[in-house]
């Protein structure tokens, strides 16, 4: 491709950080410095070179994890190493929320001012640090740290979270919370006087590491749980650990059963996707698997950055192996020979769980061309987002991938049909992985059971808000919503208030969810009881507001969510999200075009078109929170 | 996809629209060209030979195909003549001498060898880069050989394809501007054909062909011609060797020139008829490289008196004494119809319906032929089998030394064309004027900088210009363009050696030295 | 050489029947309603094949018939039964059986919500289309109140994705305002009349010219049409194909020329003609249609339907014209 490439050389160390992930170019052509008389005559490209472009985003986040930005002289060399225009890579690096084309600090507090931790003082965190640190952005004096706000971190259970970013020679990045305004500045100054920000490291042992996992799902090392009973037990770091538990059993069984027979037990056992649309499994593995065309590739969707959403998070970080097990099973059913593991790059300790486990599953032979000698193949790469929530959509993550701008695509065509590369491709969520292993040792029938007629299986929550024991709980399909509450420990209330009053509203699936009142606590957690009071389980959000919650705010920080997530290909999210906010904020500042009542109908309006006329399901869902809200009388009238 | 002596991503943009949407749906690139050329950049292999090569690079990649059986029997045994003598010709050519004389690792000529004969479909596409040589005949006939090895060619995706690089050259000579051939390339020499003018024109047509281009240089200097008329062409910057093509001219007894400008070969002219634009200023038709016949439109009027060159022809004519009546662009075309077989289908109503028309289009119910040739994939074959025309290899005549030892080749850049009479007239922000384009090696090697004004030198004649680094160049090559005749005159550097079948001269390959001048002037 | 003959001495002879392409799949007729009338179109049509059949209107911004339907805008949006949301009717293929409404309350609600949307946002005074379609769908823009302030130069090309100002209350509506760039001889961007509909990235791209010099950058409200870095088209890959003005809705990319002459108020459609002929360059044959006012080409296009070009040009068909225009107007013969 006649690229052209218009910036200076990059840096030895831009150069460096890019050689490490690709290796030395190949010839001058292709980005090596120039040799006349080796390339003088000949060169190479075409389909060879530009087949490469999937490999754009992790080059640029190995720029941005070592110098902390992306110059336009690194992305030139970016491109001339994977043959890939300028133009086209900066519109994928400005895409994403993580990686900064205009020169930033080295070392970033990104502290999460979302709806769970807004609930619990994110804007006091980010007034403090804008009144000791500076504004949001603005370097710090030795031009070392700043801080900047970021959308949900996927730590609601320890709310007020933050994420550090070191970039360097050996970039770190870790989670924290809770935390507030003078931890983060001791953090940022700990980082900018060189001293290690460990994210597990062998400072942390397997007893330590344990006694993590029990702060993010408090049932841990309860009897009778399914899909966390290796959580808070099992060294989330050790094959041998996950395989004396059981572990790996499933793909024994799976490889004796052959192809066939997996997806009729994994239909048998009715379990739906927990992404949020509650597809069949079985029937989107049997589709994959009759698919004209090859390669077929799985892909597991480890985006959850749905707001107040962290159960994959929990079972990425406590039991990484079972993904590994999961998607070696599913590719061994659908005829896959490569798998991708999309995360979301603001977990930094799933990242290096899961490398540790691919790395150790593949020394085994539980990876590789001849898995446990049956002569099947398969690889799984781990892949890690950039800050997007839209790549969470099936298809933008396929997107992504590829090392495109995470934009949706129309559906139909599936991605049973044309998946990533245009392939035939399963595409699963986490905590829908999670239920394989156990539906192959447990038989797809007896998995039936579990749960209610229409939902069947274990089912994950992220409980936060305010509740006592905010966490991930588990509990089979079917009961109630009280229940679970009371599981978390119940909604902290004066004595002898009870929770039906304290509870002003419970915010249920996420920011494209909905909010329910109490007088709902009793309906049953099943994708057909939340249908029937015109809700959702979404990804499982369950999110608790008391009387003393700034709803108005909140609502106004998921329009604001939605505004910011938008990948902006479509007119109706990409200018109705915006509207949508500045409705609200007129609202809220009671200064209503027209009145009040107008704006709700222009609001419901918008919603409609939003819902009705958008591409994906974000902008389809970008006002059901917001809508709910106004029915549920939280917007006064 | 074989782009050989062709940067069509420059020369030819719209068409390599077309090429690369085959290559986005999977289809490979080769590109054979001295320049890493933005073509080049498309391909899946370059092949970057010395300049006048093509003949060593083409029989090597022929053996190969033979020495590796890859050749397609069944189409050479039914279609063609002559794989014997060729098979011996290329016998010595092994890819060991092919590296040796072209430059190209003998792995990459044997790679695209074996993809071009293994390939499904294929096809090679040239421009000047073949033809702009003393042997350009015979570098084509050495790709002709190719595709009949391999039988690619007279099926839908294969073949030859000439790029053509002016709007109607296929048109002139379809319309018999060319010494030998009347309106569809009925041989002036054939008494037959010749029979059907005769009659239709009330004239004799004289049987013997003429001068081409060069042939009429060569004339002048024999002072056998010395009366010339010029229609819409710029010889004095466009000849090789311009001193002695200015020489020439300007001796004539008489020089008449129609053209739209006053170009540098108009201002030598006894007469100037001003012309109307043919494409925008006039009605009729034009032939496009896949032998398309389209309609031009007049959308102005002419400005001044500037006429339409059919009606000056025509009153040219009457002046002479020649009974011509006032006729139509489109009463012309019929008159043509009835006498070229492969136009007469063409009638303007069609031309207008179907946007254009390809010929041979034998009646008005025949579609236009889409490729040529298929009647090679006919048994028995009608007519003559296709031949193979054996070459040799037979490098440049401005041979490389130690006087002259830098090889300078010529070529068009994207915005501009030609001569720059016609380009010249819009602001192009891609336009740097003319410049020594030279690989960063020798920039450094005779300690010039980005933009010097140098001097250079060739066995006819010597220029100023100023060098510009262009990476996609090695050490020992050098470019430059045509397109700016009056600030660089590139053809007094050029050599007029000329194709004696062709008539064509090697613009792409003249010998220079480069000369730092005293004190180094950098133009900005 | 003595064993071979000369060149063809004759015209080859005559194949005894004309070469044609491989034969396509037999294509299928597929059986669906639109309104209520059953259709039959062949398969692999998209929905808005399907209705322009039946001649029904429908409008579309981001479609054209020479790139690849990319389904941004969603003006074409219509109701397919069973379907949960509407769908595009550029994009979406017929299936058998379908059956499509295209003027039910749903339908008319979002294409006249989008419009507003767009209109409210994106200055759509030189969008030939938008005057017709916000009357037919009583579309009013305003109803999101007025206009922000305009962006300063540049502005918006520096925002980042994921962080933008809360919205403050205030009464007026964000647009994408901001001043033209101008930055080269031949044409304008004007981006305050961008709807992104991707229509100029997918020309300058893989559905013609190939140079990707233009792609979308940033995200969301914020996204833009943008060199890397935002450089100006000089420093950037543009090979002045113009292939982006040629696809352009709303006019945001237009011939320098064009936007001089609109300028100085003297651009008059209603004067113009457009011919079609051939360009003067290369070999390959271009139709170019010119655009004549007063006698003075004022601008080139290509027919989408033409097979050379497909709509599209290069640089020297598109701006290459000049030269007819500048010869001495008293020309005459001389000896």
């Amino acid at each position: 491709m006649d690229i052209h490439v218009i910036a200076p050389l990059a840096s030895p160390a831009e150069r460096a950080a890019v050689d490490a992930l690709l290796g030395p170019p190949s010839s001058g052509w292709a980005g090596g410095s120039r040799d006349s008389a080796n390339d003088g005559h000949v060169a190479r490209g075409g389909h060879a070179a530009r087949a490469e472009r999937d490999l754009l985003l992790p080059a640029l986040h190995a720029v941005q994890d070592r110098i902390g930005w992306i110059s336009q002289p690194a992305l030139a060399y970016i491109c001339r190493r994977l043959t890939v225009p300028p133009a086209e890579a900066y519109g994928v690096a400005t895409f994403y929320g993580l990686l900064a084309t205009r020169e930033r600090a080295p070392i970033v507090a990104h502290v999460c001012d979302d709806i769970a931790c807004r609930l619990v003082g994110a804007e006091e965190v980010c007034s403090d640090l804008a009144r000791t640190h500076g504004p949001a952005g603005q370097p710090s004096a030795d031009g070392q740290t700043t801080w900047l706000r970021s959308p949900c971190l996927g730590l609601c259970e320890r709310a007020p979270a933050a994420l550090f970013t070191v970039a360097g020679d050996a970039p770190e990045q870790i989670g924290e919370a809770p935390i507030d305004a003078v931890g983060v500045i001791a953090r940022l100054a700990s980082a900018a006087a060189g001293r290690p920000i460990a994210i597990d490291g062998a400072s942390l042992s397997a007893e330590e590491r344990l006694a993590d996992a029990r702060i993010s799902v408090p049932q841990a090392g309860d009897d009778g749980l399914q899909l966390l009973a290796r959580v808070g037990r099992v060294d989330p770091g050790s094959l041998e650990a996950y395989r004396s538990a059981g572990g790996y059993a499933a793909l024994n069984r799976a490889i004796e059963l052959g192809p066939e027979a997996v997806i009729a037990e994994v239909t048998a056992s009715k379990l739906l996707g927990r992404g949020g649309a509650a597809f069949p499994t079985g029937r989107k593995w049997a589709g994959v698997r009759a698919a004209q065309g090859s390669p077929k590739y799985v892909v597991c969707n480890a985006d959850e950055s749905e707001p107040g959403t962290f159960k994959d998070r929990a079972l990425l970080e406590h039991d990484p192996f079972v993904l590994i097990e999961a998607m070696t099973i599913e590719a061994f059913a659908t005829g896959a020979s490569r798998g991708f593991l999309y995360l979301r790059g603001e977990y930094p300790l799933a990242a290096s769980r899961l490398r540790n486990a691919i790395a150790l599953a593949s020394a085994a032979g539980l990876l590789g061309s001849d898995i446990l000698g049956s002569g099947f193949a398969f690889e799984i790469e781990l892949r890690i987002g950039a800050g997007a929530y839209i790549c969470g959509e099936e298809t933008a993550l396929f997107n992504s991938i590829e090392g495109k701008r995470g934009e949706p695509r129309n559906k139909p065509p599936f991605p049973v049909e044309v998946g990533l590369f245009g392939k035939p491709t399963a595409v699963n969520n986490v905590e829908t992985l999670a239920n394989v292993p156990l539906i192959l040792r447990e038989g797809g029938a007896a998995f039936a059971t579990i749960g209610t007629e229409g939902s069947a299986g274990p089912k994950l929550f992220c409980v936060s808000g305010h509740v006592r024991r905010p966490g991930i709980y588990e509990v089979p399909f079917g009961t109630t919503l009280r229940a679970l509450l009371e599981l978390a420990g119940g909604v902290p209330a004066p004595i002898g208030v009870t929770a039906d009053d304290t509870i002003r509203t419970i915010l249920l699936g996420g920011a494209a969810g909905v909010f329910v009142g109490p007088e709902v606590l009793d309906t049953p957690l099943t994708f057909e009881a939340t249908r029937a009071i015109g809700a959702t389980l979404g990804s499982g959000v369950v999110m608790v507001f008391d009387r003393t919650a700034d709803l108005v705010g909140t609502l106004r920080r998921i329009a604001a969510f939605f505004r910011d997530e938008s990948c902006g290909q479509c007119v109706p999210c990409r200018v109705g999200t915006v509207r949508q906010e500045e409705l609200l904020a007129r609202l809220a500042a009671d200064r209503p075009h027209g009145s009040r009542a107008d704006e709700l109908r222009l609001l419901g309006q918008i919603g409609q078109a939003m819902r009705d006329a958008s591409i994906c399901g974000l902008g389809q869902t970008a006002s059901s929170a917001i809508e709910s809200a106004v029915r549920a009388g939280i917007v006064p009238a | 996809m074989i782009l050989w002596g062709s940067n069509a991503r420059e020369t030819h943009p719209i068409f390599f629209h077309h090429l690369l949407k085959g290559v986005n749906k999977g289809a490979r690139l080769y590109t054979v060209d001295p320049r890493r050329t933005s073509s080049a950049e498309w391909s899946d292999g370059w092949l970057g030979l010395d300049v006048g090569s093509d003949i060593a690079l083409a029989n090597a990649i022929g053996r190969e195909i033979l020495a590796a059986g890859l050749e397609n029997r069944e189409f050479i045994a039914r279609a063609t003549s002559g794989i014997e003598e060729y098979r011996a010709k290329v016998e010595s050519y092994t890819l060991e001498y092919a590296e040796r004389e072209t430059g190209v690792p003998a792995a990459m000529i044997r790679e695209l060898a074996h993809a071009f004969a293994s390939a499904p479909r294929a096809m090679i596409c040239w421009t000047l880069g073949i033809t702009e040589h003393h042997n350009g005949v015979d570098n084509v006939l050495a790709l002709i050989s190719l595709v009949l090895l391999t039988g690619h060619v007279g099926r839908y995706g294969s073949g030859v394809n000439p790029l053509r690089g002016q709007n109607n050259v296929q048109g002139g000579g379809d319309m018999g501007a060319l010494p030998d051939r009347l309106p569809g390339f009925q041989h002036v020499e054939n008494d037959e054909l010749r029979a059907k003018f005769d009659q239709l024109w009330g004239v004799t047509v004289p049987p013997k062909r003429g001068w081409h281009l060069s042939g009429m240089f060569d004339a002048m200097e024999r002072g056998d011609l010395c009366a010339v008329y010029v229609i819409g062409e710029n010889p004095v910057q466009s000849e090789a060797d311009q001193a002695k093509a200015i020489h020439l001219l300007s001796n004539l007894e008489f020089l008449v020139v129609q053209d739209i400008f006053l170009t540098k070969t108009a201002q030598l002219a006894d007469v100037v008829l001003p012309a109307s634009a043919a494409w925008a200023e006039t009605e009729g038709t034009v032939t496009n490289s896949e032998r398309r016949v389209q309609r031009v439109r007049r959308a102005l009027a002419p400005p001044g008196l500037a006429r339409d060159d059919l009606e000056i022809v025509v009153d040219l004519a009457q002046r002479m004494g020649g009974n011509w009546p006032a006729t139509t662009p489109e009463a012309i075309w019929d008159e043509l119809r009835m006498l070229s077989p492969v136009h007469a289908g063409m009638s303007y109503k069609r031309l207008e319906e179907l946007g254009g028309l390809q010929w041979p289009c034998y009646d008005e119910n025949h579609p236009g032929e889409l490729f040529l040739h298929s009647r090679l994939w006919e048994d028995p074959v009608p007519g003559n089998r296709a031949p193979f025309i054996p070459v040799d290899h037979d490098p440049p005549v401005d041979r490389l030394d130690a006087d002259f030892p830098i090889r300078l080749t010529t070529g068009r850049r994207l915005d501009s064309y030609n001569t720059g009479v016609q380009s010249a007239g819009y602001r192009s922000p891609l336009r740097r004027g003319e410049s020594l384009d030279i690989s960063p090696e020798d920039l450094a090697r005779y300690g010039l900088a980005d933009g010097e004004l140098v001097r250079v030198v060739s066995r006819r004649g010597q220029i100023s210009v100023a060098v510009r680094v262009d990476p996609s160049l090695r050490p020992g090559l050098t470019f430059m363009t045509l397109h700016f005749q009056d600030d660089v005159a590139v053809n007094l550097l050029t050599i007029d050696a000329t194709d004696p079948k062709s008539g064509t001269a090697e613009f792409k390959a003249t010998a220079i030295r480069i000369e730092k001048l005293k004190a180094a002037v950098r133009v900005p | 050489m003595s064993s071979v003959p000369p060149i063809q001495f004759y015209p080859p002879a005559r194949s005894s029947q004309p070469p044609m392409p491989p034969e396509a799949a037999r294509v299928v007729q597929v059986e669906l309603t639109i309104d209520g009338r059953t259709v039959s179109v062949p398969a692999g049509s998209t929905i808005l094949d399907a209705c322009r059949a039946e001649g029904v209107d429908t409008p579309t911004l981001c479609y054209l018939e020479n790139l690849t339907p990319i389904n941004a805008c969603r003006v074409c949006v219509v109701e397919v039964a069973g379907s949960r949301v509407l769908a595009p009717a550029c994009s979406r293929k017929v299936e058998p059986g379908m059956a499509v409404q295209t003027d039910t309350e749903r339908v008319r609600l979002s294409r006249k919500v989008v419009l507003e949307l767009l209109g409210s946002s994106v200055d759509l005074s030189t969008a030939p289309q938008a005057p017709a379609y916000f009357a037919r769908y009583g579309a009013d823009p305003e109803r999101f109140g007025a206009a922000a302030q305009p962006a300063a130069a540049n502005e918006r090309d520096g925002l980042e994705a994921g962080h933008h100002h809360a919205a403050d209350g205030q009464p007026s509506a964000a647009t994408v305002g901001q001043p033209v760039k101008i930055d080269n001889e031949l044409y304008v961007r004007d981006y305050s009349k961008c709807i992104l509909c991707y229509k100029c990235v997918e020309a300058c791209g893989v559905d013609a010219q190939n140079t990707f010099a233009i792609a979308v950058a940033g995200r969301g409200f914020d996204a833009r049409i943008s060199t890397e870095w935002n450089v100006g088209l000089p420093d950037s890959a543009c090979v002045y194909c113009g292939n982006c003005i040629g696809v352009c809705p709303t006019g945001a990319l237009m011939f320098r020329s064009e936007y001089e002459m609109r300028e100085a108020g003297t651009w008059d459609e209603a004067a113009q003609t457009s011919t079609d002929t051939i360009c003067p360059y290369c070999g390959v044959g271009c139709t170019l249609s010119l655009l004549v006012q007063d006698n003075e080409i004022v601008k080139v296009t290509s027919p989408l339907d033409s097979s050379v070009t497909e709509g599209h040009l290069c640089v020297k068909g598109r701006f290459g014209f000049s030269f007819v225009q500048q010869r001495e107007p008293g020309a005459a013969p001389t000896t």
